[in-house]
């Protein structure tokens, strides 16, 4: 496992406004690396650039020391990225999303492994219910049970604790753990603090 | 959770065409099937304008016959653009927009895919309905045949053309004005070229030359518009 996750000197300005400017950073397999700074610092569009959604001005992001952007569809098959919108479907069940997710990303899962990882994140019950019937949190969890089901390598994830409850961060902690053990490596934007420790912490805006 | 986990598995480029067409249009159609209300609203103004004509310009068989085709293209082209904001806005809100565009499908993939479940359940049900309305104006097999056979080439490529206008305006303010500018003046070509087949019919030539520049309209559209799609969905995320 080599999974190796570089930045060089990544500027990026929205506007008129430089939200960051030649920010490099290393993130190794088994580390994660939290992104932190105020609100309206950028550090959701650190993470999107990182993840290829937004344009970078200069620099570059390596994956295993090739250029994202010439190996695109190779950082994608090891990328996971969830944003401030969970990107859930109101009409379709928490069973039917999670699958829906999992197959975007081209993982075939069975019903029973869907319906385990369900259950751990507390859904079981709720599986069959369409998502508007969800709350904020137990939408939250589907997103949990998504991190369970994909053998993605790059975590990429804005503010992953929002709207969980202790129990909910405890899993997200759990799981990040689980992650790292087996050789992935984390991004993540958070203000909350995380049970192992980050690698390194990226300051920006300040 | 932290004793003996095994290793991640390397990662496969797992993405593929057929796989990602796959995947949107089975999930569009899943979605329009759940939310049936959109067609059928799309199906209902399609039907009402068609019928509306009728008792506006008054029952004169003549007249009807000579207008018949080319009202029921324009009431089959503003239905098809009704339903065009909806192919991707409710994806660029709730975020699935960005999560296919970092999938490892090829975006061409599941955009074509978006598009033809955006047909399946917007001009599939408009061609199929057609020749019933085609008989309200009185016209005979032979053209309602034609009417037919130009929606259904026709109407694939006003939902591309749609696809990608639609892709243009996402996030846009005031979008769906600014989508009819965009949308309405492309569907021109289609409108005279599909009206025109069934009009030829009716006046006993061959609608042969309109549907097979329709067919290959629809050839370009279905080879040129994807990516024109993808390139807009890429500025709208980011």
């Amino acid at each position: 496992m080599t999974a190796r996750l570089e930045a060089r000197g990544l500027t990026c300005s929205r506007g008129t406004a430089t939200l960051f400017r030649e920010l490099s950073f290393d993130v190794a397999a088994g580390e994660w690396l939290a992104v932190r700074g105020p609100n309206g610092s950028g550090k959701t569009t650190l993470l999107r650039c990182v993840a290829g959604l937004t344009r970078l001005d200069r620099g570059e992001v390596l994956w295993d020391g090739e250029a994202t952007r010439a190996s695109s569809a190779r950082f994608r098959a090891s990328l996971l990225y969830a944003g401030h919108l969970p990107g859930i479907k109101d009409d379709l069940s928490a069973e039917e999303n999670l699958q829906c997710a999992l197959q975007l990303r081209g993982i075939a899962a069975a019903p029973e492994a869907l319906r385990a990882a369900l259950a751990d994140v507390g859904l079981e019950k709720r599986r069959r219910l369409p998502a508007r019937r969800l709350s904020a949190g137990q939408r939250r969890r589907i997103g949990l049970a998504r991190l369970m089901l994909d053998p993605a390598e790059c975590w990429t994830l804005d503010e992953p604790l929002t709207a969980l409850d202790d129990e909910g961060q405890r899993l997200f902690a759990g799981l990040l753990e689980r992650h790292l053990a087996r050789g992935g490596l984390a991004v993540l934007a958070t203000h909350h603090d995380v049970a192992p420790a980050p690698a390194r912490v990226l300051r920006i805006g300040t | 959770m932290s004793a003996a986990v095994a290793p991640l598995p390397a990662a496969e480029t797992c993405g593929s065409f057929p796989a990602g067409f796959a995947w949107a249009f089975a999930r569009d159609v899943k979605l329009a099937v759940r939310h049936p209300g959109e067609t059928l609203l799309v199906v209902a103004f399609f039907v009402l304008v068609a019928s509306l004509f009728p008792l506006g310009v008054g029952a004169e068989p003549q007249l009807l016959q000579r207008i018949g085709p080319g009202v029921i293209w324009v009431c089959a082209l503003l239905a098809a653009f009704l339903s065009l904001p909806s192919m991707f806005a409710y994806d660029y809100a709730d975020g699935s927009l960005e999560q296919m565009a970092l999938s490892p499908h090829p975006m061409v993939a599941w955009a074509s895919g978006k598009i033809a479940a955006h047909w399946a359940a917007s001009g599939l049900p408009l061609t199929v309905l057609s020749p019933l309305l085609g008989l309200q104006y009185g016209l005979d097999g032979a053209t309602l045949a034609a009417l037919a056979a130009a929606l259904l080439l026709g109407t694939p490529v006003l939902s591309l053309l749609g696809a990608a206008c639609t892709a243009l305006a996402l996030g846009a303010r005031g979008g769906g004005m600014l989508l009819a500018l965009l949308a309405l003046p492309l569907f021109v070509p289609v409108l005279v070229f599909g009206a025109g087949a069934a009009e030829a019919q009716a006046a006993g030539l061959s609608a042969a030359p309109h549907l097979s520049i329709l067919g290959a309209g629809l050839i370009l559209a279905a080879m040129g518009l994807p990516p024109a799609v993808c390139a807009a969905v890429r500025i709208a995320v980011d």
